[in-house]
């Protein structure tokens, strides 16, 4: 036993230290002892590492990656980690390309894989993760039958922040698995939103519409409302398909899932599909024309009446 | 061209879910199972892409209980050439590495020039079964396409996610997994459905794939603990009138919401 949780680091598209790397970090010192790993980003590397040990890396591992070929590079720096700290555990955020590193790497060097874990804890066992199921109606533990598991976490689960530690970084020799990958023949970063608006994953309040708001212009409201709170903005699935705004805004089980401190429904029905996405919201609170809706079997408060006439009373309430 | 597409079975998304909590399994029994949504349209791709492509084979797989049979025929009714569903006592609650494993070596019995896979399902969420089963197979993989080209020798499509937008390219063999942003599936037709009927389907146990594929040979994930949580309640519920807005104002201040 070494004691040591390699922690997968993602980068954000501004190539500054994801959110997720602060949550990742402060789970890893619960169990032992947090090395990071940083793959690629060579012109940020300073900055980065300086980030990682800020937010709670003992170490960090700056390995190079390869900007032409999908995934396989981070893999490879992976395995090499792997190799060099022989850790308890390896961590990483349940993003696109964190989840299918790590579980290329668990295949590889055979470790067990526990995805999108919303907690980590550690008993005489070993390390044990912790999901929520079927859109939080179930809790569920697994643990690996034996050696140390490869955990990804849902980003924004976890509370626990590590203390800072002095810089302490090393670069890490990777040997190519020379194992195919898809080439990358272009990258496109979208212009960062104009507002200031949160995102939706991992926001602590979320105002949703559904197709109570009747159109996209009138869909407006919701993002009024959500502007006033500084509130992210979600939609059920209805109001995608309805086309009021783009599928990347829908909550739900088959869109993002969140579990805000505040979650403000708006026009939605309830459908079991989207209370999936949104349940385990701390205070849910539900506006609808429609009393039967089941939404308000789930609101903490719910009002029965027309979006139109209740938001805008509230927005003039909130600026007051 | 041979075209597998990893068909997965999940309860329906729209009815309630249950798991069972004496096995930490899904509860088939209560739930209706259907097709995972997202794998309808990588069918869809596949199957289209056959329609205009002479000698183009599709296979729909799928690694489930017997019952399973129900929903590969839908695949098959939507026009994919054959069903291959593997079956194994060995396989029940089958972990992600175990679930790669096996696909890894359906996949090699089978032959393939391009495997086609939904990103992640509705149910597990995890979206990591088919990066393991490329990794196994050592085959390029384009992950999440929201557009996709393919021609006899390479596969190439967007990859997107929430504001990076990748160009990815693989020569041919190469797996694919399809996101949300892809063409919307058909809906099978009475011809189709009564088609499906004649298809070839086999149902195959691990020892026919002719790996050695054991279940205790490597660390594999286990649930250890599984609870429901109780429902939850509904709070105050009252009509609009003109001071709704301010009261919910003052409901959220109390709280400290905002």
């Amino acid at each position: 036993m070494t004691n040591n949780i390699l922690v997968l680091l993602d980068v954000s598209a501004d190539g500054s230290l994801a959110p997720s790397s602060h949550e990742l970090l402060g789970a890893a010192e619960s169990l032992g002892t947090p090395v990071a790993l940083l793959v690629g980003y060579s012109e940020h590397r300073n900055a980065l590492a300086q980030a990682a040990a800020d937010a709670g890396a003992t170490k960090v591992l700056l390995a190079d990656g390869d900007d032409g070929a999908y995934v396989v590079p981070v893999v490879d720096a992976l395995a090499a980690a792997f190799e060099l700290t022989k850790p308890d555990a390896v961590l990483a955020a349940h993003s696109d390309l964190s989840k299918e590193a790590v579980a290329r790497l668990a295949v590889r060097v055979g470790c067990a894989v526990n995805v999108d874990a919303v907690n980590v804890t550690r008993d005489s066992e070993g390390v044990v993760a912790h999901h929520s199921a079927y859109g939080g109606a179930y809790t569920v533990a697994s643990s690996a039958t034996f050696g140390a598991p490869v955990i990804t976490v849902r980003q924004g689960s976890i509370e626990a922040r590590a203390g800072k530690q002095p810089l302490a970084s090393e670069a890490l020799t990777v040997a190519s698995s020379n194992r195919k990958s898809a080439t990358i023949s272009s990258v496109t970063i979208a212009d960062a939103p104009t507002t200031s608006r949160p995102e939706l994953r991992g926001a602590k309040k979320v105002v949703s519409g559904g197709r109570g708001l009747g159109s996209a212009e009138k869909f407006e409201l919701v993002e009024e409302l959500a502007d006033a709170l500084g509130a992210a903005v979600g939609a059920s699935r209805a109001a995608v398909d309805a086309g009021f705004v783009p599928q990347s805004f829908q909550v739900g089980q088959t869109g993002v899932q969140v579990s805000p401190n505040l979650y403000i429904a708006l026009g939605i029905s309830g459908a079991i599909q989207h209370k999936a996405g949104m349940q385990t919201s701390q205070t849910i609170i539900a506006i609808n024309k429609d009393e039967t809706a089941p939404i308000f079997e789930i609101a903490d408060y719910g009002i029965v009446g027309d979006v139109f006439i209740v938001v805008p009373q509230l927005i003039a309430a909130l600026k007051r | 061209m041979k075209i597998v597409v990893l068909v997965k079975e999940v309860p329906d998304t729209w009815g309630e879910r249950l798991l069972d909590l004496e096995t930490g399994l899904a509860d088939r029994v209560s739930s209706e199972r259907v097709i995972d949504e997202i794998v309808e349209r990588g069918l869809e791709f596949a199957i289209s892409f056959a329609e205009q492509n002479d000698g183009t084979e599709v296979i729909a797989l799928s690694m489930a209980s017997e019952e399973a049979t129900g929903t590969l025929r839908k695949a098959l009714a939507m026009g994919a050439d054959r069903g291959v569903l593997i079956v194994d006592e060995a396989l029940h609650g089958a972990d992600i590495t175990l679930t790669a494993q096996v696909l890894a070596a359906a996949l090699e019995h089978i032959g393939f020039d391009l495997i086609v896979s939904g990103d992640q399902s509705t149910d597990g969420a995890g979206g990591v079964v088919p990066s393991a089963v490329a990794e196994l197979l050592d085959i390029p993989q384009l992950p999440r396409l929201a557009t996709v080209d393919l021609n006899e020798k390479e596969v190439t499509g967007a990859h997107v996610t929430d504001r990076i937008t990748l160009s990815l390219s693989a020569p041919l063999p190469a797996m694919m997994s399809v996101s949300e942003r892809f063409a919307e599936p058909r809906f099978p037709n009475f011809k189709g459905i009564m088609a499906a009927k004649k298809k070839p389907f086999e149902v195959l146990g691990i020892a026919e794939l002719g790996k050695d594929i054991s279940v205790l040979d490597r660390p594999r994930s286990i649930m250890t603990e599984i609870a429901g949580k109780p429902p939850r309640e509904s709070g105050v519920k009252v009509i609009a009138d003109e001071n709704s807005g301010r009261d919910l104002a003052e409901f959220l201040k109390k709280n400290q919401l905002i």
